[in-house]
């Protein structure tokens, strides 16, 4: 390594396959699919972690974002119901614990008593059978008349395509009537791992790679900015990892519509994939999540942001995230389902005044956004 | 047969002090309920404290320096420093842990301590002491599981004298041999009080009958202001250090630990640190017992009198940043171990890039955290799993740290020591 290189790396690297790579980061190069691999191989933490934390400072400087938002799960009646194995989440119409709420229950639980206003609504949920693109473009406005300022992220590519397919009507189409009821962004979410082995093991008839990248290229078009996520920790290998993250690159480079990725760790409890795998019990390691967000930082040179989940990688991990690479610390959610049916022991919810502790007790400056990343304010 | 009744024949030549009636049923896991029960701590207003100034502080100069440091380096550089000295002092990568089991012989205790969820005062009905059978037959499980050792500690009971606990041991040594690792220092404390006899005594009394090494609870925070918050009942830091001193004196083995999050600030965390520094050195010069480990964990609120005191509780940051300062100071310590049960197994793998070496216990009982909300216990298929996949080689140990090979015959250092030969579990070995 050279004396400059070794001078401006405070962590020096105690894998020797870690160098070259440093290298590489300290002179603004684009990371290889083998770097990418070679990351994932290393157990080097501390450098890996002191690398993405350069490239974060470099586009972030110290500032840490976090959003008032509040995560709305319409449905979790899903027709991939048995086929996403990795899902808790979903059930059948007529399974015990199957729901779908009215837009009159949407807008109570929006309602409900918030420290602080809102300015997100992050909204997923199952791919239902029969609920039309009407319900989804009443909830949207109605949420816009009665929280005006609100952004809305809402609807993944999976269920944006799944529309699309159930009004008999193009992709575009869909895109078009939810931003005139009021979308503002798109979640990352269905993203899982590209690799189409990797999909016919966990998540079969699930929307395809290409289509899946072909939604979120249709609404960069459109103007419509979205996040892109990566589901780790099942059965995908580092090289698929890493190609995955390289198909988000490349589609980054085509449209720049992409604000945030956010890795997600795959929980195994209580659904079928982690009954087969016999992985009951056993989330994600913190080295693995913290080396799926600083890799991220590292590999998508393209996106501005890097998000850590708190609700998967819990409140401790996601604080420590923030010096491996990671600005973004999500937001209140105040009420999480999806992964708390997967096993999620974290709260389900945080409070404004704790998130803005934890960034501050990091050494970093918290900022309030929304959903666009426009500053709301300072802390 | 119920032990330790009144009017009972001593059994099996086990001295059989007179007790008070006390129940002598196994504990209850108590569900946590936000009303809580009967044993539950009236929550009491917090008091204020107000952190004394460094230059006033016992060892100043030391105790500015490492704040200074803490101050002017970022937590993977403390952190990069701290893998550095664990490298140094373990380079063959081993992150090792021990199979044992918690005893809690007695959650009856007179210290009311603010932080505690576990203790019952003496006329809760959830008080209760356990029977030598009770404890032998607690050991005999765990054997049969692999373990290695016991952990037996308890609340201050002013009910059981010195004659209990030797009555106790040798019980043990005879009928259930295996190591135990037992007795806090406050409870060395009680003992002493309770039986009007010098506790440099009590611990040799004690290690005659069968105690092998002493465990480092009750250290919480080493300075007296701070302890006069949390726990005013409680022995004081220099008394503290001093049982273990005496202890190492008699030649045994003991850990030290550190309680955080309860309101104190850096600098009272590092006064702690290099108090404990001062007494290795001291203790070390002795050329007997030594520290063989420190361990921090930070407060667990919930079902305590603290519950409510609005104390910022410890962060990620905090137990890394502590972890990484602690094998910095602690240089004359050889062991760091991890707290997966109060950080979660995560942090607890996070942290061995941060200093530590060891995962501690792969407890197969455990009562007192876990009373306090707080409930991370895994099986050991998964320990190994997170010491592999942090790029270390799990290996299983006994309690003076050396590493469980195949065939032993029981822990060495007890039988060093010349106690009952020790026929360990079939389970040993099996996967070290």
């Amino acid at each position: 390594m050279s004396v400059t290189i070794a001078e401006e790396l405070k962590v020096q690297p105690t894998d020797p396959r870690l160098i070259p790579i440093a290298e590489r980061v300290l002179a603004g190069e684009r990371l290889s699919r083998e770097d990418g691999i070679t990351l994932f191989e290393s157990n080097d933490l501390l450098a890996i972690g002191a690398l993405a934390d350069l490239v974060n400072r470099s586009k972030n400087g110290d500032r840490v974002f976090f959003v008032a938002n509040q995560h709305i799960n319409p449905t979790n009646i899903c027709i991939l119901r048995a086929t996403c194995v990795f899902c808790s989440f979903a059930r059948r119409p007529k399974e015990e614990g199957a729901y779908t709420m009215t837009l009159e229950e949407v807008f109570a639980e929006a309602d409900q008593i918030r420290e602080t206003p809102v300015r997100e609504f992050h909204i997923v949920g199952g791919l239902h059978p029969k609920l039309r693109l009407q319900y989804y473009e009443d909830m949207i406005r109605g949420l816009k008349e009665r929280h005006p300022g609100v952004e809305i992220k809402a609807l993944t590519a999976v269920e944006i395509a799944h529309l699309a397919r159930i009004e008999q009507t193009s992709v575009e189409d869909v895109l078009k009537r939810l931003r005139a009821a009021g979308l503002d962004s798109l979640p990352g979410g269905g993203a899982e791992v590209f690799s189409a082995g990797v999909r016919s093991t966990i998540a079969a008839r699930k929307l395809a790679a290409e289509e899946w990248l072909d939604v979120h290229r249709t609404a960069h078009r459109l103007g419509i900015p979205s996040n892109c996520t990566m589901l780790y920790g099942h059965v995908e290998t580092y090289a698929d990892r890493v190609d995955h993250l390289l198909m988000l690159r490349e589609l980054q480079d085509e449209t720049g519509g992409f604000l945030t990725y956010i890795p997600l760790a795959y929980h195994p409890d209580n659904n079928e994939l982690g009954e087969r795998l016999g992985r009951q019990g056993t989330a994600t390691t913190g080295f693995d999540d913290l080396k799926n967000l600083a890799i991220g930082r590292l590999f998508l040179d393209n996106i501005p942001h890097i998000k850590t989940h708190w609700v998967m990688n819990t409140p401790k991990v996601s604080q420590i995230a923030l010096h491996f690479g990671v600005d973004d610390l999500e937001g209140t959610v105040v009420r999480e389902r999806i992964y708390h049916d997967a096993g999620a022991k974290t709260p389900q919810g945080l409070t404004f005044a704790e998130i803005v502790r934890l960034i501050k007790d990091a050494g970093k400056r918290p900022v309030e956004r929304d959903a666009l990343y426009r500053e709301v304010r300072e802390w | 047969m119920v032990n330790g009744r009144p009017g009972e024949p001593a059994a099996r030549g086990v001295r059989r002090p007179a007790l008070p009636i006390l129940s002598t049923v196994a504990p209850r896991r108590r569900e946590p309920t936000p009303e809580g029960s009967a044993g539950l701590r009236t929550r009491t207003p917090r008091p204020a404290y107000e952190p004394a100034p460094v230059a006033s502080r016992p060892y100043a100069d030391q105790i500015a320096e490492w704040l200074e440091v803490l101050e002017s380096t970022p937590l993977l550089e403390l952190g990069a420093r701290a893998d550095a000295v664990r490298r140094k002092l373990h380079p063959d990568g081993i992150v090792s842990y021990i199979v044992d089991r918690n005893i809690n012989y007695t959650n009856l205790c007179v210290t009311d301590c603010r932080f505690c969820a576990f203790y019952r005062r003496p006329k809760d009905e959830e008080a209760y002491v356990l029977s030598y059978e009770e404890i032998g037959r607690k050991i005999d499980e765990a054997k049969e599981l692999g373990a290695v050792q016991i952990l037996i500690q308890g609340g201050h009971n002013p009910y059981l004298p010195l004659d209990w606990y030797l009555g106790l041991l040798q019980y043990i040594k005879e009928h259930h041999p295996i190591h135990v690792h037992g007795f806090s220092a406050s409870e060395i404390d009680l003992i002493a009080r309770v039986s009007k006899r010098p506790f440099h005594e009590v611990i040799r009394e004690l290690h005659e009958a069968g105690l092998d090494s002493m465990p480092g609870a009750g250290a919480e925070i080493l300075v007296d202001a701070v302890r006069d918050f949390i726990a005013p009942k409680k022995i004081d830091a220099s008394y503290w250090l001093e049982i273990h001193e005496a202890a190492h004196e008699v030649g045994l083995l003991t850990t030290a630990t550190m309680m955080y999050g309860v309101g104190e600030s850096w600098a009272d965390r590092l006064e702690h640190l290099v108090k404990l520094r001062a007494s290795q050195q001291r203790s070390l010069a002795r050329g007997k017992g030594r520290y063989t480990a420190f361990i921090a964990w930070s407060f667990q609120p919930l079902h305590t009198e603290m519950q409510d005191w609005g104390i910022p509780l410890g962060t990620g940051m905090d137990y890394l940043r502590v972890t990484a300062l602690s094998r910095l100071v602690l240089d004359n310590f050889e062991n760091l171990q991890v707290s997966y049960v109060t950080q979660g197994p995560k942090m607890a793998q996070i942290a061995l890039r941060f200093g530590a070496n060891d995962f501690g216990s792969l407890m197969i009982e455990e009562n007192v955290v876990s009373a306090a909300g707080t409930d991370f216990i895994m099986p050991e298929a998964e320990m190994r799993r997170l010491i592999e996949d942090a790029g270390f080689k799990p290996a299983r140990r006994y309690q003076d740290y050396t590493l469980v090979r195949e065939g032993d015959n029981g822990c060495p250092c007890c039988q060093r020591q010349g106690g009952a030969a020790l026929a360990t579990a079939g389970g040993v070995g099996r996967n070290a």
